[in-house]
């Protein structure tokens, strides 16, 4: 099908219009120059300068902690709920399944403040611990729409033939379903750990005065006064997600399943 | 398992059910299946075929008080799939994708606790009983395999176990025809030269007059008739075994009286004759059904004696290689199909046109008297 | 090690439910108990009177729910609603050719998606800065336009309605064309070639073979613009200022400077009954029509 030109042109404009700003963000974060916007030469000293801050460092290692445990655990619950819904019928499964969807149709305004009012409620002081449990809470639904996702495309049979073939239901998990889920689950747990890195508006909620993860930094920066160092932090988030979600969606592809 | 009786059925059925929900896909079903036999599980689409299948492998339970289900004599309608002795062909092989050949085929070997040493042996053997160069194949991955390929690995890899029993879920399906006819014969050749029970599920019956030693004809959950293919083909109990088997005409009518050994009965085309037959008494409504094949077409006014014959106009005359399709309208309308042998129609054409008037005729003991479904 | 293992398949084995249970069982108590009863707490906190911290008092009362009424309250949830509406509009218009050029594609069709679907995945503060340092008075549009003489002073785009309109356009455009993309690419073409042999010229065909065959996409891509944008609050906080209020403000307000922790549950609620009330109808629309529900 011959396509018309001008919605070549169009379609140019949008791709522009989606990725332009993101592009003279970067290319600025090399600035020699710390309030105009006119080039004055290459420089990395804003980068230099992000690695003397410690309120960065202090808020990439929040971040990175937070990610990291959040993302093991949606990980290891999220698979076993896609487990249970692909494979087996239950009571209330259309209900669980809805239910499941929920959280990533609240608005995350919804979600951080009634988080915040629970925590206070009982008594419990805000910070990473609080932030971990939130993030982990969005990013079950997520790693359960991927691996589910997965699962489904999954020949059933196979499970079933390794049975036949002397396999319990334990070892037949170990040593079919695992194995041929696994670049399903690496996926979801990406995915979730890019939203857990970057998620902002719970996590403004949910966290103390001292504990502040990266983006609340940013934000922070935003606030106060635009400069060139929050070009170059932004470039490094940008540059380390986008190498995320690059693995995410290779593996994602990887390996037919219906053989 | 023990050493079981020689005689005694490898499986059998008593009474068995299984419900999803409302409906009964399996109703109280009872059948058994010998030692060694070819035996088929046929019907359409919905008849419960695979869920008695799937029974028989362990992966549906019958319902609380829905029969047993017995494996060389024992009851097994709590055991799991691995711990009864059958194997299994999926319609989709269900190759494991992330194993190689050898690997899929040794798996079940490992299962069982193998020792290391046998393991490659018995790969190699069980790759060439089903004609695969364990060299050649033998590493190659399911996505490089043909469809054909991945069938006969699937096969491999169940029966290098020597299961007792081998389960095969219309696996001949999504395979081209000439290679479909191949793997027929190498199925029952594999039947017959290793002794291993086969139950074979299929809704393609001649596939299953072809392989079978036995066929058990499913309808709505329930087994219409169950019998060796010549018994179902040439003496079908009910009008849905009549139909689903081949073609059959069928002609209505209330039994008369008897004289000889025969019964006289008065159909709304006229009258036949029809053997005797428990059914028949005088005043019942019967239904008989005639194959094609045992029908003849004759003149109206050259009616052979002897014979039944009904009268009504050629519609149609199909021509089919090695017969030759008559299909005639009868007085009430409806169609009678008479199916003769081409013996050449560049040198001795048949003399039935369009529009001809004809009688179909058949011999009184060339039908089959029906039982109510 | 053994024993356990049978202990656990003969349990399993009993019954297939228990099995299922026992896998969902960890998450599924964890989203209850920090997702689900924190909602039903705030929901009861919207009922109840005002503390003198700006916490709660025991005793129920409508007032704040009431407050909405207040032409001030109704003026912020109208903005909302229309921007949000707006949003949609001109994502659906600037996404559906774009998915539609995407899924005639042939080849490139995995690399372009992945083009789209790229900036939607990084981090949406980053992007809303990246609006910011382009729109401000000295930020980059200011300066190109001033330096080429189009214009003598800057034009003033940050804090205005414009500002958080592209902002939530610029942020919320792929959610619009992946789902119209993923209907448009189930379209069979053959369907297209028929109504052409048919004599439909170009215009014909698209609108009442290819836009009615899209429809569920196109649905799905509205509710997914349009829900994030009701709830937005990170968009109008920088892009917008003081002056372009949404509802997703208001509340954080509540919880920050004006102390009135009910009111902002009550808002709160109210914005999660205008989302669930739109999750309804897209699920209605979707089960009648006639592509039904290929897609979310």
């Amino acid at each position: 099908m011959r396509l018309p030109r001008w919605l070549i042109g169009f379609s140019l404009l949008v791709y522009l219009f989606l990725h332009l700003p993101i592009i003279v963000l970067m290319v600025f974060s090399f600035n020699n120059s710390k309030y105009g916007v006119s080039w004055a030469g290459f420089t990395w000293e804003w980068y230099r300068r992000l690695a003397e801050r410690e309120d960065i460092l202090n808020g990439l290692r929040a971040s990175l902690i937070v990610g990291v445990v959040a993302t093991i655990v949606s990980a290891v619950f999220g698979t076993l709920i896609a487990l249970a819904v692909a494979r087996h019928r239950f009571r209330g499964r259309t209900a669980l399944e809805a239910f499941l969807y929920v959280p990533l149709v609240t608005p995350e305004i919804v979600v951080g403040i009634s988080l915040l009012i629970l925590f206070v409620l009982l008594g419990f002081p805000l910070g990473i611990t609080t932030i971990t449990i939130a993030h982990i809470a969005f990013c079950i639904s997520f790693v359960v729409v991927v691996v589910l996702a997965r699962l489904q495309g999954m020949d059933e049979h196979l499970e079933e033939a390794a049975m036949t073939l002397g396999a319990d239901e334990i070892t037949t998990f170990w040593k079919i379903t695992v194995p041929l889920l696994w670049p399903g689950i690496i996926s979801g747990s990406l995915l979730a750990f890019t939203m857990s890195f970057d998620d902002f508006v719970i996590t403004s909620f949910v966290s103390g005065a001292g504990s502040s993860t990266l983006p609340i930094v940013v934000y922070g920066m935003v606030r106060k006064n635009i400069e060139p160092s929050i070009n170059a932090i932004s470039t490094i988030i940008l540059l380390a997600t986008s190498l995320l979600i690059y693995l995410a969606d290779r593996l994602g592809r990887d390996r037919p399943l219906k053989a | 398992m023990a050493v079981p009786p020689p005689d005694q059925p490898i499986v059998q059925f008593t009474r068995v059910s299984r419900s999803f929900g409302a409906v009964k896909a399996v109703n109280d079903i009872n059948l058994e299946i010998r030692r060694g036999e070819f035996f088929s599980l046929l019907g359409p689409s919905g008849c419960g075929k695979t869920t008695t299948l799937r029974l028989l492998a362990g992966f549906e339970q019958p319902d609380p008080d829905g029969g047993e289900v017995r494996i060389a004599g024992e009851v097994v309608n709590h055991r799991r799939p691995y711990e009864r002795q059958v194997g299994m062909v999926f319609q989709n092989y269900a190759i494991f994708p992330h194993l190689s050949v050898e690997k899929n085929v040794a798996f079940g070997l490992e299962q069982h606790k193998v020792p290391r040493a046998e393991i490659p042996g018995r790969v190699a053997k069980a790759l060439e009983m089903v004609r695969l160069d364990p060299g050649t194949f033998g590493l190659r991955r399911p996505n490089q395999l043909s469809g054909g390929q991945r069938q006969r690995v699937a096969l491999a890899r169940a029966l290098v176990l020597r299961p007792a029993i081998l389960l095969l879920d219309e696996p001949l399906g999504a395979i081209d025809l000439k290679l479909r006819k191949e793997m027929q014969l190498e199925l029952k050749q594999l039947n017959k030269s290793l002794g291993i029970t086969f139950v074979y599920v299929t809704h393609d019956q001649e596939e299953a007059l072809t392989m079978s030693d036995r066929i058990a004809v499913m309808d709505n959950g329930r087994v219409a008739q169950l019998g060796t293919p010549a018994e179902i083909y040439e003496n079908p109990r009910t009008a849905f075994v009549a139909k689903f088997i081949g073609e059959s005409n069928f002609v209505a009518g209330q039994a008369d009286r008897q004289t000889g050994g025969q019964w006289l009965v008065q159909g709304p085309l006229g009258a036949f004759r029809v053997p005797d037959h428990p059914r028949l008494a005088e005043g019942n409504s019967i239904r008989i059904a005639v194959r094609p094949e045992w029908m003849d077409l004759f003149r109206p006014e050259a009616l052979p004696a002897g014979e039944n014959g009904l009268v009504g106009t050629i519609r149609d005359v199909i021509y089919l290689g090695e017969t030759i399709h008559v299909i005639v309208t009868l007085a009430d309308g409806s169609d009678c199909t008479v199916a003769l042998r081409n013996e050449g129609q560049l040198i001795k054409p048949l003399p039935w046109r369009k529009g001809d008037r004809a009688a179909v005729t058949w011999l009184p003991e060339d039908c089959q008297v029906l039982e109510e479904e | 090690m053994a024993g356990l293992r049978q202990r656990v398949l003969a349990l399993t084995h009993r019954r297939a439910e228990l099995r299922a249970w026992a896998l969902l069982a960890p998450g599924t108590l964890w989203l209850l108990l920090f997702f689900l009863v924190p909602i039903l707490i705030m929901f009861v906190y919207s009922l109840m009177p005002r503390g003198v911290y700006g916490g709660v008092e025991p005793g129920l009362t409508l007032e704040h729910y009431r407050r909405f009424l207040n032409p001030l309250y109704l003026q912020i949830l109208n903005r909302t609603f229309l921007w949000s509406i707006a949003a949609t509009i001109i994502c659906l218009l600037m996404g559906y050719p774009l998915a539609y050029l995407i899924a005639q594609s042939g080849k490139w069709k995995n690399l372009l998606m992945f083009l789209v679907v790229l900036p939607f995945w990084t981090s949406f503060l980053v992007r809303t800065f990246a609006m910011i340092f382009l729109l401000r008075d000295t930020g980059f549009i200011n300066t190109l336009l001033l330096q080429a003489g189009l214009i003598q002073q800057p034009i003033e785009m940050l804090y205005t309605p414009f500002a958080v309109m592209t902002g939530l356009v610029y942020g919320f455009l792929p959610f619009m064309v992946l789902p119209v993309y993923a209907s448009l690419e189930k379209l069979d073409f053959s369907l297209l070639e028929a109504a052409e042999v048919l004599g439909a010229r170009p215009a014909a065909r698209f609108f009442r073979v290819t836009l009615p065959l899209s429809l569920p996409g196109v649905v799905a891509g509205c509710l997914l613009v349009f829900i994030p944008s009701l709830g937005s609050f990170l968009t109008s906080d920088l892009l917008g200022g003081a002056k372009q209020v949404m509802i997703g403000n208001l509340i954080q307000n509540q919880f920050s400077a004006a102390r009135n922790w009910p009111f902002g549950s009550a808002a709160s609620f109210i914005v999660m009954a205008l989302v669930l009330a739109a999750v309804v109808t897209y699920l209605r629309v979707r089960d009648r029509s006639p592509g039904g529900g290929g897609v979310a």
